[in-house]
């Protein structure tokens, strides 16, 4: 079960693809950091990835950062190693920060089931939006952009109209 | 004719493959009963060679020749639109090929 709505962001430092070590505190004067429960593997991931990219793109001048986190146990999934999620984002050309939690940690502290799942906190950090990216893996038939109208909610100091969605797509791979 | 779909439940794609497949019978009026069949750990994978969820298969053969040369694993199997979109199930005009 997914964090509770106005609960605060967990604290994390992890390897990211860059090769930076990346933490909560290292997103401290964004206006919303939206982490994303991810991979390299899962079609779903791979759908919503490019919305993604162009969500950075519009937001990044209003100071919203997302972040990417990948927790997959990598000895059932090899496509969600290290070195291929570098690859991946250097192929599909992110513009955000794309973090591996090997240990799992952050996706357990987060309550995470799917890839993709995204969790935005305001400027105080605290959970304001919890689910889906939008309501369609395919882009052509989206009728509700669930994370642009929660960006647009915090930036202007308002709470999201919808704060959870019901994410659809791969299963979170856990360690057995 | 024998058609063959193979899922994994930790994949939520089945339902739509399943109800795209049947549309695609329906509109070519062909009678096939689809066969459902779950796969549920790592070894039935490797002996059904299922390279992932949803695996379609007409007579034998799968709907997507390319991705069945996937490894087989527990996993949500990719597929690649003609328009090179990415999908978690095969396109229309991949089942009415299959289906020809």
């Amino acid at each position: 079960m997914s964090i509770a709505i106005s609960e605060t962001a967990p604290s994390f430092s992890l390897p990211g693809v860059d090769g930076n070590s990346h933490s909560l505190e290292d997103y401290g004067d964004a206006s919303a950091l939206v982490l994303v429960q991810s991979c390299n593997h899962c079609p779903y991931v791979q759908a919503w990835e490019g919305r993604l990219i162009a969500i950075q793109q519009d937001y990044a001048e209003r100071g919203v950062h997302i972040v990417a986190i990948s927790s997959n146990d990598v000895s059932s999934h090899p496509e969600d190693s290290f070195e291929q999620m570098q690859a991946r984002a250097r192929e599909q050309g992110f513009n955000f920060d794309y973090l591996y939690d090997e240990s799992q940690s952050i996706a357990r502290a987060l309550g995470s089931e799917r890839t993709p799942e995204v969790f935005v906190f305001d400027g105080d950090r605290k959970l304001v939006y919890h689910g889906a990216i939008d309501d369609s893996r395919n882009e052509t038939a989206v009728t509700a952009h669930y994370l642009r109208d929660a960006l647009d909610a915090v930036l202007a100091g308002e709470a999201p109209a919808v704060a959870d969605t019901l994410p659809v797509g791969c299963t979170v791979k856990w360690r057995s | 004719m024998k058609i063959e779909l193979l899922y994994w439940d930790g994949c939520p794609s089945h339902p739509e493959a399943l109800e795209l497949l049947q549309t695609v019978l329906a509109e070519r009026g062909i009678e096939a009963t689809v066969e459902l069949r779950e796969v549920r750990t790592d070894s039935e994978a490797e002996a059904l060679r299922f390279p992932g969820s949803p695996t379609i298969r007409v007579e034998g053969r799968d709907v997507d020749a390319f991705g069945a040369e996937g490894r087989p694993a527990l996993t949500c199997r990719i597929y690649y639109l003609a328009d090179g979109r990415v999908s978690p199930i095969p396109s229309r005009e991949q089942l009415e090929e299959a289906l020809r």
